[in-house]
């Protein structure tokens, strides 16, 4: 297939001064339902360890407060991403799921998180479609949609509230790449990247 | 008094009927719909009682992935069609996701009274 690019999207960031971490994770290990937790436990890490090196302060030299809020944000960021991808792995390539992130200093502050997930062609096709209303959106507005949809159970699971409120509420940058698996030609894969300015 | 509750691993719901209040504790982080049906129920039946004022103290929960902000969003929408049930939320200011998403929650309900302290 032909690489597709929609949003925001970073590519070959050099993985040279600056402090990064990559996590892979084996489809076949474990059900989703059983590596469900590790979500969370993974999300709360890479939140944690990121914030030893950020230099952010507020306006009166004290980081704290403001280490909290970055701490929360990468947490639900990189929660989503991983929930997102171990739901919509397509189990049958047998893809690893691999989730990255990099603290870039450029010369502000940009966290970077990644995650790469095999997908079948349906859900290709949908997710497309979501991420092409979602770009052409208000983003006000179509979170308002959505929630209503919800409200009336026209849709269910794939609802993409956790983009929604990650462009809505956090301010995150968004971008996806569609494109051949590394491993396996036939396979489809799908990475999406979340940018964060701080 | 009656008082029900969900436990799960890192979480606590609990909801008081005579005081038409639900309080979440912990970090909710539930894989979607399915496996917040039974926190969904537990807010509907309390709504179903017909309170003149449903409360939802989020002071305690750290933790709201999407798929729970949309329970909630979902629980907001009933409340509204109902149009004699009143709803606050109370959040904390320290929980920084509190501060971001609960404003959304106004939007589909304008009366909706939200206090972080």
């Amino acid at each position: 297939m032909v690489t597709k690019i929609f949003g925001e999207f970073r590519e070959n960031i050099p993985k040279t001064y600056h402090e990064y971490l990559e996590l892979g994770f084996s489809p076949t290990s474990l059900s989703v339902q059983q590596r469900w937790r590790n979500n969370g436990l993974s999300a709360d890490f890479v939140a944690d360890y990121l914030t030893t090196f950020l230099p952010v302060y507020d306006a009166d030299g004290n980081n704290l407060e403001k280490q909290r809020d970055v701490k929360n944000t990468i947490n639900y960021i990189a929660n989503e991403l991983l929930e997102n991808a171990m739901k919509f792995n397509y189990e049958p390539s047998e893809e690893p799921i691999k989730f990255n992130l990099h603290l870039l200093q450029e010369p502000s502050t940009t966290v970077v998180l990644a995650v790469t997930n095999g997908i079948s062609p349906d859900s290709l096709k949908k997710l497309q479609a979501f991420i092409q209303d979602l770009l052409a959106s208000d983003p006000d507005e179509f979170y308002i949609r959505q929630i209503e949809k919800i409200a009336r159970d026209e849709i269910v699971a794939n609802s993409g509230m956790g983009f929604i409120t990650m462009q809505n509420d956090y301010q995150a940058h968004l971008g996806w790449k569609f494109s051949q698996s590394d491993h396996q030609a036939k396979n489809l894969t799908v990475t999406t990247m979340v940018q964060l300015k701080f | 008094m009656d008082i029900r509750a969900i436990e799960g691993e890192n979480y606590l719901v609990q909801c008081d009927e005579q005081t038409a209040t639900i309080t979440f504790e912990g970090s909710l982080r539930l894989s979607g719909p399915d496996a917040y049906a039974p926190i969904a129920q537990l807010m509907r039946d309390l709504l179903k009682q017909g309170p003149e004022l449903i409360k939802l103290n989020l002071r305690d929960l750290r933790f709201l992935n999407s798929s729970g902000i949309s329970m909630i969003s979902k629980f907001v929408i009933r409340v509204r069609s109902e149009k004699t049930v009143n709803m606050i939320v109370v959040g904390s200011q320290n929980t920084p996701w509190q501060g971001k998403s609960l404003k959304n929650l106004q939007r589909l309900l304008p009366s909706l009274e939200i206090i972080l302290d």
